[in-house]
C-alpha cells in the first residue's frame, strides 16, 4: 500500500535582514543616508530536511514548541507557500483548516457567509446546499442566519466557522490548532466530529498544544523541534518525550529570593523514597514521600497546607490537606513536614504536584501550580502490559465476588 | 489521483486550475458587489450616479463653456460613451491593484489560484458598467444621434472585450507589484487621474494637431477601445494605424501582467 502522503526532504528557507545602524539622532540618520548600506542578511531555515510518510486512514499528531516549524509545514502542505527544496507527493485531496472563519465578511449574513466560506474551503455550491441544514444545526445559530456577521458574538462566529469546516470531505484533512475554540459543550461536539471523520477512513494531520486532544485522536505523533523531525512513533511515547523534555522540573524544588517577602512560604520541597534518598523515579509498590520546609514569618491562625497530585495533563487526582498547627515550629520559624502517599495505589505514569498554603478565610499565602515531578514505574502489576495506555490514575485493590 | 508539491520552477497560466475553481469567481465578485452596496440607501443606483454626474459636469464645463468639439455628435453622448468604458478601466485598476493586499488574510490561510482575486475585482467594475449602460441607451434615444445598429453589435462588444483584458492585465500586474512595494497604493490613483487626460474621453483625437502626440496617445490601450466603441455613433472614419497600436499595447500589457503575476504569486503569502 502506497502512502497517501509522502513528504521527502522538505526545507523552507527565509532570509532575515539585520540593520546594523542605530538611529541615535537626526544627524546620524541623515548621514547614514550617505554611508553604504551595512545591513546584512542571514538565512533562517524554518524547516530543515523534514521527511515522513502518512498512510490512508491514519490520524497523525504534530507537536512541538512554538516556533518549531509546525505551521510552516502545514502551509507548505496547503500550497500556500512553496518549499525551498524537497518534494511532497499526495494521493488525495488536501483541505486545510489553518484558521477558522477564513474569508468571513462581517457585512454579510450568516447564510451568505456559509456559502462564501464553504466555497473558499473548496466545496462546490451544490455540496454546500445539500449540507446546509446540517451545518446550521451543528453550529446552533439557526435563529440568526440572516443577520450580518458583525452582530454575532465571537463564540457564535467561531461555532459557525467550525461548522462549515466540519463538513468538508477531503481525503486528507490538515488542522492547525483550531480545535480549542468555543465552550466545553461545543468542544465536545468538535472532538466527536473529528472522531467520526477519523473513523470514516479519512486521513488527519493535527497540530495542537493540547496533549489530551492528541492522545484521544491520534495513534502516531511527530515531534518537530527547530525545523526538524525528532520523533515519529506512538502517541503516548511522543507525549511523554515532549513533556519530559519541556515541562518537568525535577524531584527537588527550592524557592527564589522573591519568596522572602511573603508571610509564609515554601522553602524547599523534595521527593524522597523510603530510604530518604532524593529520587524522581519510584516503583508502583513504593510510597511517595514529599518532604517540605515552610518558612513562617508572621503569626497566622488556622493555617493549612494542601498538596494535590496532578497527572501529565494537569488533571487533579487527589488532594491531601493538613492543619499546620498539628506540627511544631522548629528553629523559631520553620515547619518541617513529610507527606507519605501510600504505595500500591497510584498507577505507573508521570505526575507533578500542586502545593498551596492558605487559611479558611480564603487567603492564599503561597501557591506552586506544578512542581516536582515523579515517575511511577510498573513493578509487575496486572496492568504492566498496558503501561502507557490510559487505564486511569489508580490501581485499586478491589474485591470481586 | 496523484499530485506533487515542489519548489516552483515552471511558468504556466494555470487555466485548468482556474476552471476547477471557477465558482470562486462568482463568490468573490458577488461578495464584493454585495458588500459595496449593502448598507446604502440608494443601492445599485450608485453605479449609475457616478458616470451620470461626471457627464453633467464635463458637459457643462468642457462642452458648453470651453466648447470642446465632439466629432459632430452631442457632447453629453460623446463624453458619456467614453466614461462608460473609462470607468471599467479606472475602477477596475484601483480595485485590482488593492485586491491582493485587501485579501491578505485569505491568501495566507487557504489555497486557490490567486489570479481569481484581481479578476473578480475587475468583474465588479463590469457589473457597474452594465448598470450604467442602460442610461446610455436612454441617452441615445433622447438625443438626435445617427446610430449604425449593425455596427453596434460588432464594435461595441469588441471594445468592451479589449477594455476587459487590458484592465485584467494591468490590474494583475499592479496587484502583484503592490504586495511587494506598497507605494503602488498611492501611485495608482494619481496615475489613473493623469491617464484620464491622456485618453480621448473628454476630447476627440481630432483636436490634436501634431501627429507624434497622436501616436503617443495611441499607446494607451483605452484609446483603441473607446474609438471602436464610439464608431457606430460617429461618422468619421477611424484611424486604423492608431487603433492597431492601441490593440497591440493592450495585448502586451495583458501578457506581461498575467505572467508577472504568475511568476511572483507563490511568494505572496510570505510578503502579504
Amino acid at each position: 500500500m502506497k502512502p497517501i502522503l509522502e513528504i521527502k526532504s522538505i526545507s523552507k528557507k527565509f532570509r532575515i535582514r539585520h540593520e546594523n545602524h542605530s538611529y541615535l539622532s537626526l544627524r546620524d540618520s541623515l548621514t547614514s543616508l550617505f554611508k553604504p548600506d551595512r545591513s546584512s542578511s542571514e538565512e533562517f531555515y524554518a524547516l530543515n530536511n523534514v521527511s515522513f510518510d502518512v498512510f490512508q486512514g491514519e490520524c497523525i499528531g504534530i507537536i512541538g514548541k512554538n516556533g518549531a516549524g509546525k505551521s510552516t509545514l502545514l502551509k507548505i502542505l496547503s500550497k500556500i507557500t512553496p518549499p525551498s527544496s524537497g518534494k511532497i507527493t499526495s494521493r488525495g485531496r488536501i483541505a486545510s483548516l489553518l484558521e477558522v472563519g477564513t474569508g468571513f465578511h462581517s457585512e454579510l449574513s450568516g447564510r451568505e457567509n456559509i456559502f462564501l466560506n464553504g466555497s473558499i474551503l473548496g466545496m462546490k455550491r451544490k455540496e454546500i446546499e445539500s449540507k446546509f441544514d446540517e451545518i446550521v444545526d451543528f453550529s446552533g445559530v439557526e435563529n440568526f442566519l440572516d443577520t450580518p456577521l458583525k452582530h454575532y458574538s465571537s463564540g457564535m462566529q467561531l461555532r459557525l466557522a467550525f461548522a462549515v469546516a466540519a463538513f468538508l470531505e477531503p481525503e486528507i484533512l490538515v488542522i492547525d490548532e483550531v480545535l480549542a475554540v468555543g465552550d466545553a459543550e461545543f468542544q465536545k461536539k468538535c472532538m466527536g466530529k473529528m472522531e467520526d471523520v477519523s473513523k470514516s477512513g479519512r486521513t488527519i494531520l493535527l497540530v495542537s498544544h493540547q496533549m489530551g486532544t492528541i492522545a484521544q485522536l491520534c495513534k502516531k505523533t511527530i515531534i518537530i523541534e527547530k525545523g526538524a523531525v525528532i520523533f515519529n512513533d506512538e502517541t503516548n511515547k511522543a507525549i511523554d518525550k515532549y513533556l519530559s523534555d519541556h515541562q518537568y522540573k525535577g524531584a527537588s524544588w527550592a524557592c527564589d529570593s522573591s519568596s522572602a517577602r511573603k508571610k509564609i512560604y515554601f522553602r524547599n520541597i523534595n521527593l524522597i523514597n523510603d530510604k530518604k534518598e532524593l529520587t524522581d523515579v519510584l516503583g508502583f509498590n513504593e510510597s511517595i514521600n514529599i518532604s517540605l520546609k515552610i518558612i513562617y514569618n508572621e503569626r497566622q491562625p488556622n493555617l493549612k497546607i494542601s498538596v494535590t497530585m496532578l497527572d501529565k495533563f494537569q488533571s487533579r487526582i487527589f488532594t491531601s490537606v493538613e492543619l499546620l498547627d498539628n506540627h511544631i515550629l522548629s528553629d523559631g520559624n520553620e515547619y518541617s513536614l513529610t507527606l507519605k502517599i501510600p504505595g500500591n495505589i497510584i498507577a505507573p505514569n508521570y505526575y507533578t504536584f500542586r502545593y498551596a498554603l492558605y487559611d479558611d478565610n480564603g487567603n492564599v499565602f503561597d501557591l506552586l501550580e506544578s512542581e516536582t515531578k515523579v515517575r511511577i514505574m510498573d513493578t509487575g502489576t496486572e496492568m504492566a502490559k498496558y503501561e502507557g495506555v490510559d487505564y486511569g490514575f489508580l490501581i485499586l485493590k478491589c474485591e470481586w465476588t | 489521483m496523484e499530485y506533487e508539491i515542489k519548489p516552483k520552477n515552471k511558468l504556466t497560466l494555470g487555466i485548468d486550475e482556474l476552471w476547477q475553481y471557477r465558482e470562486l469567481f462568482y463568490f468573490f465578485t458577488w461578495r464584493d458587489i454585495k458588500v459595496k452596496y449593502k448598507q446604502t440607501a440608494l443601492g445599485f443606483a450608485w453605479a449609475v450616479l457616478q458616470p451620470l454626474v461626471m457627464m453633467v459636469i464635463f458637459s457643462v464645463f468642457f462642452g458648453q463653456a470651453l466648447k470642446v468639439p465632439s466629432d459632430d455628435i452631442p457632447y453629453p453622448v460623446f463624453v458619456y460613451s467614453g466614461l462608460l468604458l473609462w470607468n471599467i478601466f479606472s475602477s477596475g485598476l484601483s480595485n485590482a491593484g488593492n485586491s491582493m493586499v485587501n485579501n491578505a488574510n485569505i491568501i495566507k490561510k487557504i489555497y486557490f489560484p490567486r489570479l481569481i482575486i484581481p479578476i473578480s475585482s475587475v468583474l465588479v467594475s463590469i457589473f457597474d458598467f452594465m448598470m450604467a449602460l442602460f442610461i446610455f441607451i436612454g441617452m441615445l434615444l433622447y438625443y438626435p444621434t445617427h446610430i449604425n445598429i449593425a455596427e453596434c453589435f460588432l464594435y461595441m462588444p469588441v471594445s468592451i472585450f479589449i477594455t476587459c483584458f487590458s484592465t485584467f492585465g494591468i490590474g494583475a500586474f499592479l496587484a502583484a507589484l503592490n504586495i511587494k512595494y506598497r507605494d503602488f497604493r498611492y501611485i495608482i490613483p494619481f496615475m489613473i487621474q493623469a491617464l484620464l487626460f491622456l485618453t480621448p474621453v473628454i476630447y476627440p483625437v481630432s483636436i490634436i494637431k501634431f501627429a507624434w502626440i497622436k501616436y503617443l496617445i495611441a499607446v494607451n490601450p483605452m484609446y483603441g477601445a473607446i474609438e471602436l466603441f464610439r464608431h457606430p455613433i460617429i461618422q468619421k472614419p477611424i484611424e486604423i494605424n492608431l487603433v492597431l497600436i492601441s490593440l497591440g499595447s493592450s495585448i502586451l500589457f495583458f501578457v506581461v501582467g498575467l505572467f508577472y503575476f504568475r511568476k511572483t504569486e507563490s511568494y505572496f503569502a510570505d510578503l502579504a
